[in-house]
């Protein structure tokens, strides 16, 4: 077995819910006052149940593990988890409540493009600051100073400062500086969501090649799994604190598909739901959205998305369709699926229609929706009945086994269409 | 297991008391990059540059000789007012801008040392060496005027000269120490900095920077002899003046051990402060 490079043992890091006293030394005093006193504290919030003891959680909880050199450890979770709280312990930059990480070689650590550039400085400047940040010695970043600026691809501009360098070129240059280091250890934090594709799959490389010729450990932080079954040979993921698997890549990532289930509803009532117009829900009331056939509104690419949304009819509007705008979870819009006229019985009340989409050409990821029920006059313009705002969500993922084809969302897009046929390239004329 | 060489262990506590100056001693680099960028930075895109570094501290001295020789008249031990008060400054402005400057610290970096680790102390240590610099530089310019009146026949240096790298690292730990006590304190109330920042000002009345000490009397005498930068002032003065009086070596002691009491003072709470400060900045 290689060396253990880093030990994390019996870690938890406690986090104090909502501000760290009320800010001010007087404000501090006051609420001191008011719990000598008995009396309730005037800083707490209207409906807070004031309880100086509970309101606390961990933010990591009993964390053990091992990494060892040629390491490519990924790590994922939910956002909250965890996951960039394990790293700031690891980096030092925060410390830990209680427990040990013991730490063999040096870590350079990247929780965040371009820590420490100064705009005003050159972007060779930058790169022997930037280094000596991240604990190099001035003469080791002398060395290495022509590959990192190669590496960048920023030759021409290395002499400007970076305050007019592009965001990319920003990125390529931080990442170069935090990929040279001669460190044992090489931290990053989702990194790679910015620079170009080109530029990504570098860096995919080479930390790659770090983890698995150089014989460093890697650790990666990321929430897109493709990145994640490309780079990384081991897996954490994280779940409120703890650890809940530690091992292969491909287990580690259905797993963490699974977890999500907290957020992927599977009913969705609708009835305590302020409507953003008078008019809404007048005519016409949606009440519930229940995705049928689901415990998790967890799909696969291709299957199709079924729904149950009960309703209330008011007054009879004659034809009526239903629509569906479809946005990526950072709130891109994606795209509209309309359906085709709704049949009911217009004497009755309460109403359930079944609605059935089909997934394919959704990327994975995870999309939200918001339902609306309409109909449209002769000339075209719809006239909306309801229209609700929540947030209706579901997950996209790749079924297990099959390999993926890397798509860089921010550049392709969330829809994959009907693939291009390749006609007879040679024309019979 | 024990018997494995770390190189780091990250606890939760670490001793009270530890200046980690063998790990600071390892990023002297970083230090000497951070105080280069201080002031390749500061004057980019200024038209007169690094001579502002001059005009300053020349700027000062000339509205002190206005209103507190011209119009207060207030004695100056017939030194000429302008070398007068342009030595009380530069020894003082060289504490003051240390001062304010590492009780930012925190504040400041908060940035930075959110995201990476590197020994906080490089940041007080990279603040009092650009004044460091700072204060050599406005020295050359005082030397030039010092010199002229020398040979007027107005003024002469004397022995104490030589204590001069003491009233330095006299004022450089002092403000080490309450720089990073302040600093400490500012990560949980911000409302100390506002108040830092008006105190440092007027804290040059307390000190006999504009005035002698000789020419203090009563209750305001007693409260400027408790302020241990005016041992400092007064005897930074002295050695280059030989006018005024040399301060009591009683004054200068106590000058010291304040120094050394604050200093260590300020380390244990920068120490606990940069432990957590992140989760509560």
């Amino acid at each position: 077995m290689s060396d253990t490079v880093i030990k994390f043992e019996n870690l938890y890091k406690q986090y104090r819910l909502g501000t760290i006293g009320t800010g001010t030394f007087y404000g501090d005093v006051q609420s001191w006052l008011a719990r000598v006193r008995g009396k309730e504290d005037p800083n707490s919030k209207i409906g807070e149940t004031v309880n100086t003891k509970s309101g606390k959680f961990y933010a990591l909880n009993n964390i053990n593990a091992e990494v060892h050199a040629g390491d490519a450890l990924g790590i994922i979770g939910r956002n909250g988890a965890g996951k960039s709280t394990l790293l700031k312990v690891l980096s030092r930059v925060t410390a830990p409540t209680k427990g040990t990480v013991s730490v063999k070689g040096r870590i350079s650590s990247m929780l965040e493009v371009g820590t420490g550039f100064h705009p005003e400085l050159t972007g060779r400047e930058n790169i022997f600051l930037n280094g000596a940040i991240l604990g190099m010695r001035k003469s080791e970043i002398a060395k290495k100073l022509d590959e990192i600026i190669e590496f960048s691809e920023i030759e021409k501009f290395i002499d400007t400062p970076v305050k007019r360098y592009s965001s990319g070129m920003y990125v390529k240059l931080a990442f170069s500086v935090a990929a040279h280091l001669d460190s044992e250890i090489l931290v990053m934090d989702e990194v790679l969501a910015v620079g170009d594709m080109k530029f990504q799959q570098k860096c995919l490389g080479k930390m790659d090649s770090a983890a698995n010729n150089e014989g460093r450990a890697v650790l990666y932080v990321s929430h897109n799994m493709s990145t994640i079954r490309n780079l990384c040979s081991r897996c954490i993921v994280l779940d409120h604190g703890s650890i809940i698997f530690d091992g292969g890549t491909e287990d580690a990532i259905s797993l963490y598909m699974e977890r999500g289930e907290s957020d992927l509803k599977a009913h969705y009532d609708f009835r305590d739901l302020q409507r953003i117009d008078m008019v809404y829900g007048q005519r016409l009331y949606v009440k519930d959205l229940y995705f049928l056939d689901k415990t998790s509104a967890n799909y696969y690419q291709n299957e199709k998305i079924r729904f149950k949304v009960c309703w209330d009819l008011f007054k009879d509007v004659g034809k009526l369709q239903a629509f569906a705008t479809l946005r990526y979870a950072d709130d891109v819009n994606v795209c509209t699926a309309i359906s085709d006229n709704i049949e009911y019985d217009p004497t009755k009340k309460e109403h359930e229609t079944v609605f059935e989409f089909d997934s394919t050409g959704l990327m994975p990821g995870r999309y939200y929706f918001h339902f609306s029920i309409f109909s449209t006059n002769e000339f075209g313009s719809y006239l909306k009945h309801d229209h609700v705002t929540r947030n209706i969500f579901f997950e996209i993922s790749v079924p297990e086994g099959s390999s993926a084809l890397y798509w860089p969302e921010h550049y392709f897009g969330h829809i994959r269409m009907p693939d291009m046929k390749v006609l007879d390239n040679s024309p019979n004329n | 297991m024990s018997t494995e060489n770390w190189t780091t262990v990250i606890k939760p506590r670490e001793k009270l008391f530890d200046l980690k100056l063998e790990e600071t001693w390892k990023y002297r680099d970083l230090i000497a990059l951070f105080v280069k960028r201080n002031f390749s930075t500061i004057y980019k895109q200024t038209i007169l540059g690094p001579i502002w570094i001059l005009i300053t501290p020349l700027i000062t001295t000339l509205i002190q000789t206005l209103v507190f020789g011209n119009i207060a008249g207030i004695g100056t031990n017939d030194v000429p007012p302008f070398l007068f008060y342009m030595c009380g400054t530069l020894i003082w402005s060289f504490f003051q801008s240390s001062l304010s400057g590492i009780s930012n610290t925190f504040a400041a970096n908060a940035y930075i040392f959110g995201k990476v680790y590197f020994p906080r102390l490089v940041m007080p240590i990279t603040t009092v060496l650009s004044n460091l610099i700072q204060f050599s530089i406005r020295f050359a310019m005082f030397a030039v005027v010092w010199i002229y009146f020398i040979i007027k026949g107005n003024v002469r240096p004397n022995i104490s000269l030589l204590l001069l790298p003491l009233y330095l690292l006299c004022s450089g730990i002092m403000a080490i120490g309450i720089g990073t006590m302040i600093s400490s304190m500012t990560t949980k109330y911000k409302d100390l900095q506002m108040v830092v920042g008006v105190l440092i000002g007027y804290l040059v009345y307390l000190t006999p920077v504009i005035y002698p000490l000789s020419e203090t009397q009563g209750k305001i005498r007693v409260l400027i002899l408790c302020n241990p930068m005016t041992s400092v002032v007064e005897g930074f003065r002295y050695s280059f003046l030989s006018k005024g009086s040399f301060p009591p070596i009683g004054s200068l002691i106590y000058t010291m051990i304040f120094s050394a009491a604050i200093f260590c003072l300020g380390m244990i709470m920068f120490n606990k402060a940069e432990r957590t400060f992140m989760d509560t900045v």
